[in-house]
């Protein structure tokens, strides 16, 4: 099985991610950064990263996350981060990269936000 | 308490980090060691190992990481050496700057100082270099 699954669905123009497994070195992190430049590639430019099935994330996978929103914001759309464990919230707290990151634990609140 | 020590040597590929990481996971439970430092020693031993394959090994599969994972009174003492150039600690930018924010990388010797009580690098005597940390009990 391999280490990260992505699932995409559409909210209108908004491109959710679902994401289960680890976002780690390697398979995981290139299997997300893959899945961010064909969105973008296809103008798929709102995108939220549905972090619910991520039990695990290391440096690698963070800089990932940083990758994606600094490759979405090149191309002007938005990356917005959902349903973030208390592990990886700390993570980005020792990283301060809460403040750099729109977080969401509601999807409704997540989709709006785009608004 | 009855000391144990165990020794790993693994090639310099990405599969060793979670190799390592296993075994470091299996040396805490054994060793009676708490949920805490089983978070605490896995995300130091994937980062640090992570480092030694990538960074100081540079992928070289004919030079070897040596992981060792040791449990003491003072808790997990834990040392990981590459065969690589070495490097200055201290010149390795600070990932929380806000120049370095948007950075991709950089951000493994953070989490390691992060999580474990003490961090520790020295250039090995025969060459490469040896990261040791430790997570009290």
């Amino acid at each position: 099985m391999a280490e990260l699954n992505l699932t995409e669905r559409q909210a209108g123009d908004i491109t959710i991610l679902d994401m289960d497994g680890k976002v780690t070195i390697g398979e995981g992190s290139v299997a997300l950064r893959n899945t961010i430049r064909r969105l973008l590639g296809e103008g798929k430019k709102k995108i939220v990263l549905n972090l619910s099935g991520v039990g695990y994330v290391d440096s690698s996978g963070i800089g990932e996350f940083v990758s994606s929103f600094t490759a979405v914001n090149k191309e002007e759309g938005s990356l917005k981060l959902l349903n973030l464990t208390q592990k990886i919230q700390d993570l980005l707290a020792i990283t301060k990269l809460l403040t750099v990151f729109d977080v969401y634990d509601s999807e409704t609140d997540a989709l709006s936000s785009f608004k | 308490m009855s000391a144990e020590k165990t020794e790993l040597k693994l090639p310099s590929r990405l599969e060793s980090v979670d190799e390592a990481a296993t075994e470091a996971a299996n040396f805490a439970e054994r060793n009676d060691f708490g949920d805490e430092v089983l978070f605490a020693v896995d995300m130091a031993v994937r980062e640090s190992v992570a480092n030694a394959v990538k960074h100081g090994n540079k992928l070289d599969e004919t030079k070897p990481v040596e992981i060792t994972f040791e449990n003491s009174t003072a808790g997990l003492a834990i040392t990981v050496r590459d065969f690589g150039e070495g490097f200055a600690v201290e010149e390795i930018p600070d990932p929380t700057n806000p120049e370095n924010l948007l950075k991709a990388t950089g951000r493994g010797i953070l989490f390691m100082r992060s999580f474990m009580d003490e961090v520790e690098w020295f250039n090995h005597a025969e060459g490469g270099m040896i990261v040791k940390m430790l997570k009290k009990r």
